[in-house]
């Protein structure tokens, strides 16, 4: 059941994503692309329950691996998108 | 009973960063709301991270502190000192540790992982992240001019894919079969990786707002198979969001090349044979100062920037040159093709960062009405979107290609460096108009030059 339940939730989100992104328009698609890139840094927690069992076997400094790239994925898109959108201005404005 | 109510809490906490991904994207669809959406975004992900911390499971925060403190400091490194002209190479470059990164979490699920359903997800999620991971190390090189932005294309290339496909299929099914034997996991890695380089070196240079917005989709989706591997909502709603978003500007960016997707994955541009045509008329050149008398004289400029634009870093200058215009009561507009620049939205982003106000820069089926009582039409760095070979040349290979007619303004500039023809060696009929004009030299010093004449 488990699995059909997380594949509900997969189609769902498929159709939000593709409402939403439909109505952004062409001027902000980089903004778009790198703010989304950050998003699917969302593996960060995933990453996090592995890295911190405490294990100390490879799964776990795969897991801290994981955390360390996912972050940059995170804080780099982020930043590069604010700073990307605070450029973008208005006639007059 | 405190274990239940703080999975609840997480739990909880996912669902409201979900909804935070959602209107953050929502306000990103226009563009005065949208650095409100990206802040709303980001709550959600600290949201998400806090969540995940508080995770009855985690015993030990030293390795996750580390990882956050690594990755941090060269994100934001790499945020703050990145030039806006880099950017498609640094989104590459973000996408392939994205990549990476479910690859790794993949990997690290198999420990624990039961029932062949997690181990189908564990493939998948290895698989997506590792050919998004050197797929984009691949179209980060292509970009930033490390390795040769051409096509590599050799004999047998569609044989050793196969090959490779075969490859991972056997070794998927073998590994789901005998998840024990490390054997096929380390097959299903290598060849995975190795399936991201030979996807991405048949496609040439100015594809690659085709393959970063695959490759943005496929970053999406590796989270996704991720979150089905370690059992995680908020990754699933997440990745599947960013899977949409990358699958839309692929499409996007495809109607704009007028080909479908495996043309663009399989095809390799350049090799593509062109039937040699006769054009008719002779390349006329001009002067800056002859350009001068010109723009002086017209009322209605629109002006077309491509790569070019980015390779000259020209943009501030153009900027000027654009004020100065105005000051003398000319209307000035920008003309963006979907498809100009390395990644979609590339020229807008850098005539933002030059000032230029966003409503000023049109998109092509608005300029196109217009483009016939443009006075002057100036075409910066632009080749493939303003051939008129798309509408006119039936055997060219971009025919059928939606471009910006700048044939139909009264005159046409084109600031060119010299004649040699574009990345695919296609002729473009523009530049033998009889209403054009070719101002070779670099872009940024013809623009210069014309700055000189205007303001003094």
């Amino acid at each position: 059941m488990e699995a059909v339940f997380l594949t509900f939730i997969l189609m769902l989100s498929i159709f939000v994503g593709f409402e939403l992104i439909n109505k952004v328009p062409a001027t902000l698609h980089t903004p778009l692309m790198s703010g989304a890139n950050a998003i699917s840094g969302i593996t960060v927690v995933g990453a996090i329950s592995l890295a911190g069992t405490g294990q100390h076997d490879l799964a776990n400094w795969l897991g801290a691996a994981a955390v360390a790239l996912a972050t940059i994925n995170v804080v780099g898109g982020y930043l590069v998108t604010d700073r990307m959108l605070a450029m973008f201005k208005k006639k007059g404005g | 009973m405190i274990v239940e109510t703080m999975q609840l809490i997480t739990q909880l906490a996912y669902v409201v960063s979900a909804a935070l991904f959602i209107f953050g994207l929502k306000l990103l669809g226009s563009a005065a709301t949208a650095r409100k959406g990206n802040m709303l975004s980001s709550v959600g992900m600290l949201l998400a991270i806090v969540a995940a911390l508080l995770d009855q499971g985690i015993v030990e925060f030293q390795w996750i502190l580390l990882g956050f403190v690594v990755g941090g400091a060269i994100g934001a490194a790499a945020a703050r000192l990145v030039q806006m002209t880099s950017m498609p190479e640094m989104v590459a470059l973000f996408n392939g540790f994205g990549g990476m990164a479910s690859l790794l979490v993949g990997a690290a699920a198999l420990s624990t992982a039961t029932g062949t359903f997690t181990l189908v997800t564990i493939v998948l999620s290895i698989l997506i992240g590792g050919l998004t991971f050197t797929g984009s190390l691949i179209a980060w090189g292509k970009l930033s001019e490390t390795i040769g932005s051409g096509a590599v294309m050799f004999r047998g290339q569609q044989v050793v894919n196969s090959l490779v496909v075969l490859g991972i299929l056997a070794s998927a099914v073998m590994f789901c079969l005998q998840p024990e034997n490390p054997t096929w996991l380390y097959l299903v890695i290598g060849l995975s990786l190795l399936f991201g380089i030979m996807a991405v070196i048949p496609i040439g240079g100015a594809d690659m707002p085709v393959v970063i917005s695959l490759l943005n989709s496929y970053s999406g989706l590796a989270a996704c198979a991720a979150g089905f591997a370690v059992n995680n909502n908020i990754l699933i709603v997440a990745g599947s969001l960013v899977g949409a978003s990358g699958i839309i500007l692929t499409q996007i960016m495809c109607k704009a090349m007028n080909r479908s997707l495996s043309n663009v994955l399989f095809s390799g541009f350049g090799s593509v044979s062109t039937e040699e045509t006769e054009i008719e008329g002779e390349i006329k050149p001009i002067s800056v100062e002859d350009a001068y008398y010109v723009l002086e004289a017209s009322s209605n400029v629109a002006i077309i920037p491509g790569y070019g634009m980015a390779v000259a870093q020209a943009q501030h200058v153009v900027k000027e040159l654009t004020e100065l215009l105005e000051k003398k009561g000319a209307e000035v507009n920008f003309g963006i093709h979907p498809v100009a620049g390395r990644m979609p939205g590339h020229m807008n982003v850098l005539l933002a960062e030059a000032d230029v106000p966003y409503d000023q820069l049109l998109e092509m089926d608005d300029i196109n009405p217009r483009m016939e009582t443009v006075d002057v039409a100036i075409v910066i760095g632009a080749n493939d979107v303003v051939n008129p070979a798309a509408r006119e040349v039936e055997s060219s290979p971009i025919y059928g290609m939606p471009v910006i007619n700048v044939d139909s303004a009264r005159t046409v500039f084109v600031l060119k460096r010299s004649m040699a023809s574009g990345f695919a060696g296609i002729e473009n009929p523009l530049f033998y108009k009889e209403n054009t004009r070719m101002l070779f030299g670099d872009a940024k010093e013809s623009i210069g030059g014309l700055i000189r004449e205007l303001s003094g």
